[in-house]
């Protein structure tokens, strides 16, 4: 894996642009996407599929939200908070969602380290990405918990439609699994640069193969695209 | 390609990236039980397919038991019947030729044809297995739990699939779910690293272009499947939820006992539509790398070059696109709108035209070719003949108004056996005969072999013909005893007998070759390296069966594409794909 990212010898430098680069590409041998190593391949299929999973429970949502018969609760009422005495409509999700976006922009920036070969800037901007979403997977947890205290079950809650609960659960559980799997992820990745793995080669201890700091960019591809998906849960769910 | 002077060496340009260092295992376990090499993973997916294929053709005979001599068989009763038919169902499709063909010959086959060493990510790779055989003895188990396995049919509706009165209610349906969705997360790692290494892994000279159909049809399917496999993971995860947690989401208000039950407000059609948005695709997941397989197999036996390479090709990629947009026409009973049922039949008959280049392409690749009828070569007939009957009956059940009488008869299951169920397990056989040398070293037993084609491929014939007449009679599937009625002559009991019978002889061959399997492997005909003169890449390895790394020290370089059998001028009718020259220079020869 190592290897395929960063060697690019006997490639030719001039390729074309464009379309014909493109048809260039995928009629050459070994290789249709050049430059892109294997781990980041597989990295965009496995986003691709789990485009479809989530898709699938956004499209299951939609119609079960459009065809039901029971009114559905209204979302900026249910994700409301008091602060301060101010009644203040989905303000614990606007906070969830700044929060996750920034967390997609110190991803950025652990990218851009990664690829100076800053081990410990790296490092320390995974930490903090992986802090911020277990931020927000900690808020996400007192959201559920209070709509638990409210009544709320994935079978029936007190203001109308039982699949807002079902939905709310499924979906929202779904794509916190996802932020839980990635902070571990990034945790794991960060203590690989910390150590220095990665600017002595050191061999993986499942794979046995050297890793490099692509591997950062590969959890960065992973990360963004939950951040994305939560934009999406974001508008369908609470905001409609 | 073709219009290439056969003896010009084509530039092949220098290796892009550096090889990457294999995983060398260390141990008896890390070699053969927890590997990490692509073919012992295949070997292992092929084995745990076959032996869960075995329950379902049990399963099989006992419903063609009951089916052909109602009430003889005290030990069957109504429940046990829907029991075998849902677990039957399930296991075919998915755990066994889903399994078989992308996890057993993907694995092995992949990274042979295309150059490589091995997956791109063996480590992944091995987790699939792992993960696939705990999805497989998951569904195993429900056998032995209080209830049995459920019996709410392979498509397993809602409502009545979580309701009591379905067989399997208490834990029967749970764990079937719970092995679906393992075996989807296993799938997506093993299937990632098909994707990948057909993509970026492949050896010098070896455009995708040059790709044997095989591997074509392989890749295609496993990319379908990564983009079908979500919708029954989303609809599995959403019917465990119904079923556990009480939530409604394809649960309509039900009274049940006199009893208004918690449930309300779902929407069984909803998972109707997600289920077959991922059935529908299923069935060209199985059917894509039988294509790509038997067009291989036709070509080495007939040695002649495939006809029409890139039709073929673009034919693959057409049907794995359109699958994706017939899926309700698995729903024309379901109530909906007559516009859609218009525009479902519409795409239906449209996969017609590429499925139809396919066929016409094989049989003129066999037109006036050599045609050796070696075992291999008789089950790629037999998928010929058997695929174009059933896809034919499937032309009468796409189109709406033939669908809806014939919908739920035994018809629809005369038809999807043939063309889903018999056509690609004669190509998953005529590849067993075909590779297993490669695998093994040794030929497998020439006699025993034909005794088995003619038993499977007349056999066949003989239980799902007679089926096509019984299901216009009227006769309904999933009845477990179809009792007397006036629609129903008594010739059709006869029948039935018939095809119970019938069935019973088919798998007795299976025995027989599982037999020739077993036996071939200690006493078999030693085979060479490449015993049909084929010119594609896992016939050039340096070992029979291929070492750890496949290729020895240097990795093979491609200079033509896959079908270079019978070109005029050359001194062999073959010319493999990593040899320069037509005529090979001979060491010492005069120049």
């Amino acid at each position: 894996m190592a290897e395929t990212a960063l060697t690019t010898h006997g490639l030719s430098p001039a390729r074309p642009d464009g379309w014909e680069g493109i048809a260039a590409d995928w009629s050459s041998d070994q290789r249709a996407f050049k430059n892109v190593s294997w781990g980041k391949a597989m990295m965009w299929i496995f986003l691709l599929s789990d485009t479809f999973i989530f898709s699938c429970f956004l499209l299951s949502y939609m119609t079960a939200r459009m065809s039901t018969t029971v009114p559905w609760p209204n979302p900026s009422e249910v994700f409301a908070l008091e602060i301060a005495g101010h009644h203040i409509p989905l303000i614990l999700i606007a906070i969830m969602t700044f929060v996750l976006i920034s967390s997609s922009g110190t991803m950025a920036m652990a990218v851009n380290f990664g690829y100076r070969r800053d081990r410990v800037k790296t490092a320390v901007l995974m930490l903090v990405t992986a802090a911020l979403g277990a931020t927000f997977v900690g808020m996400q947890a007192f959201e559920w918990t209070k709509l638990i205290m409210e009544g709320v079950r994935p079978w029936e809650n007190p203001w109308g439609a039982a699949q807002f609960g079902s939905s709310f659960f499924m979906i929202t559980g779904f794509h916190g699994t996802h932020v839980t799997i990635g902070v571990i992820f990034l945790i794991i990745i960060a203590r690989k640069v910390w150590r220095g793995d990665f600017d002595v080669g050191r061999r993986g201890f499942f794979t046995s193969r050297k890793g490099n700091y692509e591997v950062v960019e590969i959890t960065g591809l992973y990360w963004h695209f939950v951040d994305l998906v939560w934009v999406f849960i974001f508008a369908f769910f609470y905001l409609w | 390609m073709v219009d290439v002077p056969y003896d010009a060496v084509t530039e092949v340009p220098p290796a892009e990236v550096a090889e990457v260092d294999l995983y060398h295992p260390r141990s008896w376990w890390t070699r053969y039980v927890f590997s990490q090499d692509a073919k012992v993973i295949a070997i292992q997916y092929s084995l745990t397919a076959t032996a869960i294929g075995l329950v379902a053709l049990v399963l099989s005979w006992l419903m063609r038991l009951q089916l052909g001599f109602p009430g003889t068989f005290s030990f069957i009763d109504a429940n046990q019947y829907l029991q075998f038919i849902t677990m039957h169902g399930m296991i075919m499709v998915i755990y066994l030729l889903t399994a078989l063909f992308l996890g057993g010959f993907g694995n092995y086959l992949i990274p042979l044809m295309v150059g490589a060493r091995d997956m791109v990510f063996p480590y992944v790779n091995m987790l699939s297995y792992w993960i696939y055989l705990l999805a497989v003895l998951v569904l195993a188990s429900t056998f032995f739990v209080p209830g049995g396995p459920t019996g709410a049919g392979w498509t397993l509706y809602p409502p009545q699939a979580i309701l009591a009165g379905t067989p399997g209610q208490d834990w029967g349906i749970v764990l079937m779910l719970a092995s679906l969705i393992l075996f989807i997360i296993g799938f997506t790692m093993g299937g990632l690293n098909y994707v990948v290494t057909v993509l970026q892994a492949r050896t010098r000279g070896m455009t995708l272009m040059r790709m044997p159909l095989t591997v074509w049809g392989i890749f295609t399917a496993t990319i379908m499947a990564l983009l079908a496999f979500p919708a029954l993971f989303v609809a599995s995860v959403m019917m465990l939820f119904d079923r556990l947690l009480g939530t409604s989401f394809f649960m309509p208000a039900l009274v049940e006992m006199g009893q208004q039950m918690k449930y309300g407000g779902g929407s069984p059609i909803l998972f109707q539509h997600l289920f077959w948005f991922f059935g529908h695709p299923e069935v060209y997941i199985v059917a894509l790398p039988a294509f790509g397989i038997v067009s291989d197999l036709i070509s080495v036996h007939a040695r002649k070059n495939i006809f029409g390479y890139r039709m073929m090709v673009w034919a693959i990629v057409a049907i794995g696109a359109l699958s994706f947009i017939v899926w309700a026409h698995h729903m024309y009973v379901s109530g909906m709108h007559p516009k859609f049922g218009f525009f479902f039949a519409t795409t239906t008959l449209i996969i017609a035209v590429p499925t139809a280049i396919k066929v016409y392409n094989w049989v003129l690749t066999l037109w006036r070719g050599d045609i050796h009828l070696t075992v291999p070569m008789l089950f790629a007939l037999g998928f010929i003949i058997t695929f174009v009957n059933g896809g034919l009956t499937g032309l009468f059940l796409g189109n709406v108004v033939v669908d809806v009488p014939l919908s739920d008869t035994m018809f629809v299951v005369a038809h999807f056996h043939m063309v889903m169920g018999v056509a690609p397990i004669m190509v998953v056989l005529g590849a067993i005969y075909h590779w297993y040398p490669k695998m093994t070293g040794r030929m497998l037993n020439d006699a025993l072999g034909k005794f088995h084609f003619w038993v499977t491929f007349l056999g066949a014939y003989l239980i799902f013909f007679p089926m096509h007449y019984i299901g216009l009679l009227g006769v309904p599937r999933r009845y477990h005893d179809i009792g007397e009625a006036a629609f129903i002559p008594s010739s059709t009991h006869t029948l039935n007998a018939f095809i119970s019978i019938m069935a019973l002889i088919v798998g007795f061959a299976q025995m027989v070759f599982l037999f020739n399997l077993a036996w071939s492997y200690f006493k078999g005909r030693p085979s060479g390296g490449n015993p049909w003169r084929a010119t594609t890449l896992e016939w050039q390895t340096p070992e029979t069966p291929p070492g750890h790394g496949n290729w020895g020290k240097e990795l093979p370089v491609v200079y033509r594409w896959a079908y270079d059998y019978s070109v005029p001028g050359a001194p062999q009718d073959f010319i493999p794909q990593n040899q320069p020259r037509a005529t090979p220079v001979l060491q010492g020869a005069a120049p």
